[in-house]
């Protein structure tokens, strides 16, 4: 192709390309970009395969269930193309870590299912002065953007609030079919800002619609009125404040309960919207849980509990509160009211 | 009539994509005010745009006949 040529080939050789998500999107993008023959390629997810993701994340087999996503990746991709280089870190985005790794990459891919991680991508971007490839599904519509596009219009200038309350796909369904097709236009995206060919989709907002195949795009300019350096990232993604709150009615209403003792511990505390996930497992738990709801965690008497907020509050979880006294000061309200929770 | 376009769990709120809406004289701020009242929206975090172009939700802006108002939440799913 003369758009691409001996020069575009180098081009594409020489780039590094982070993908933030091993899921439905990282699944579409991930075999374009090693085919298109770009040979650093990194992937960041901490998750194993489910056989419910099998229907939209087709690098995995029913043979590869519970296996790491990004080790299936990555075999997957070497044997897609043997120059590749697969570097695969075994872990979800946090505050700790992006800024370290987005710097060995040229632009970032965000392949996520979290309106919380997209603003740390955002964020990150920002500081390292990365370009930052977006795409988004609800069920049959999708979204592709890229931000930061020399120094162009970022996630924050077209979505300004960054408390927002949405779902993600597990939560809503969406067809293995619209992932990949939003995956391939952010590979699109990508390729043509490493060949410098097209128009690249900054400072605009694609909107595809796969029932009925139509398009639209949104213009957006830079707006952004907060400035994003490393002392606001510190404070918002590496320090982790903890709301106390005493028990409630109200609360009860609001949030679910987290139990993070023992399955033995006494004294059983039964709420009609409580869970137990001991301290113990609560990283391998942290899937099963929606990052944008609230919860309230409480242990015995309230030090485990804030062990349990720190772990999710790097997990990018929004609100989160701690049970002051635990499950003794619950237990002694339940007493002394007359309700029944 | 403009036309008011619904994206994501919007449209699921709304029940249709998009519809037609007499907005005479009426300021973007206005209708989105009588949007949220009819679907009760205040619970979306959503961005608008007016004729392909994003504006501020509390924008005094006009509408027009012909113009076109959509109102876009963020997906989270992928």
């Amino acid at each position: 192709m003369p758009q691409v040529g001996k020069t575009g080939q180098q081009k594409l050789k020489e780039s590094k390309i982070l993908v933030v998500g091993a899921g439905g999107l990282g699944c579409a993008i991930l075999p374009y970009l090693t085919a298109s023959g770009i040979e650093n390629i990194g992937i960041i997810d901490g998750d194993t395969i489910e056989e419910t993701n099998l229907q939209r994340q087709i690098l995995y087999t029913e043979k590869t269930i519970s296996q790491q996503k990004v080790v299936v990746a990555k075999q997957q991709l070497e044997a897609l193309n043997s120059n590749v280089k697969i570097e695969i870190y075994k872990c979800y985005l946090l505050g700790k870590n992006a800024l370290e790794i987005f710097k060995n990459y040229d632009i970032i891919v965000d392949a996520t299912d979290s309106i919380q991680t997209r603003y740390l991508i955002n964020d990150a971007c920002i500081i390292t002065n990365k370009p930052f490839v977006y795409g988004s599904v609800y069920r049959f519509e999708g979204q592709i953007s890229v931000f930061n596009y020399k120094n162009g219009p970022t996630y924050r200038c077209l979505f300004k609030n960054d408390k927002a309350n949405t779902t993600n796909c597990e939560t809503v369904g969406v067809l293995g079919t619209t992932v990949g097709l939003i995956g391939m236009l952010q590979a699109n995206e990508v390729i043509k800002m490493i060949l410098q060919i097209g128009e690249v989709l900054s400072g605009q907002l694609l909107v595809y619609n796969a029932l009925n195949n139509t398009q639209n795009c949104i213009n957006f300019n830079k707006t952004e009125t907060n400035i994003i350096d490393e002392a606001f990232f510190t404070s918002t993604y590496k320090s982790h404040k903890i709301e106390d709150i005493s028990f409630n009615k109200t609360i009860l209403e609001k949030a679910t309960f987290i139990d993070v003792r023992e399955l033995h511990e006494t004294p059983k505390i039964e709420l009609h919207n409580s869970m137990q996930i001991p301290l113990s497992v609560l990283k391998i738990s942290v899937k099963d849980l929606d990052k944008n709801k609230p919860y309230a965690v409480f242990c015995q008497s309230g030090k485990r509990s804030l062990e349990a907020i720190k772990i999710l509050k790097e997990y990018q979880f929004s609100n989160v509160k701690n049970i002051s006294g635990g499950a003794l000061s619950i237990q002694k309200s339940i007493e002394n009211e007359e309700h029944i929770y | 009539m403009a036309v008011i376009k619904y994206y994501g769990a919007i449209a699921e709120e709304t029940k249709c994509s998009e519809e037609q809406m007499a907005v005479s004289d009426l300021k973007i701020s206005d209708c989105m005010a009588l949007l949220n009242k009819k679907y009760n929206l205040n619970a979306f975090e959503v961005s608008i745009a007016l004729n392909q172009n994003l504006v501020e939700i509390d924008s005094t802006i006009k509408l027009n006949d012909s113009d076109e108002l959509a109102l876009l939440p963020p997906f989270a799913g992928g």
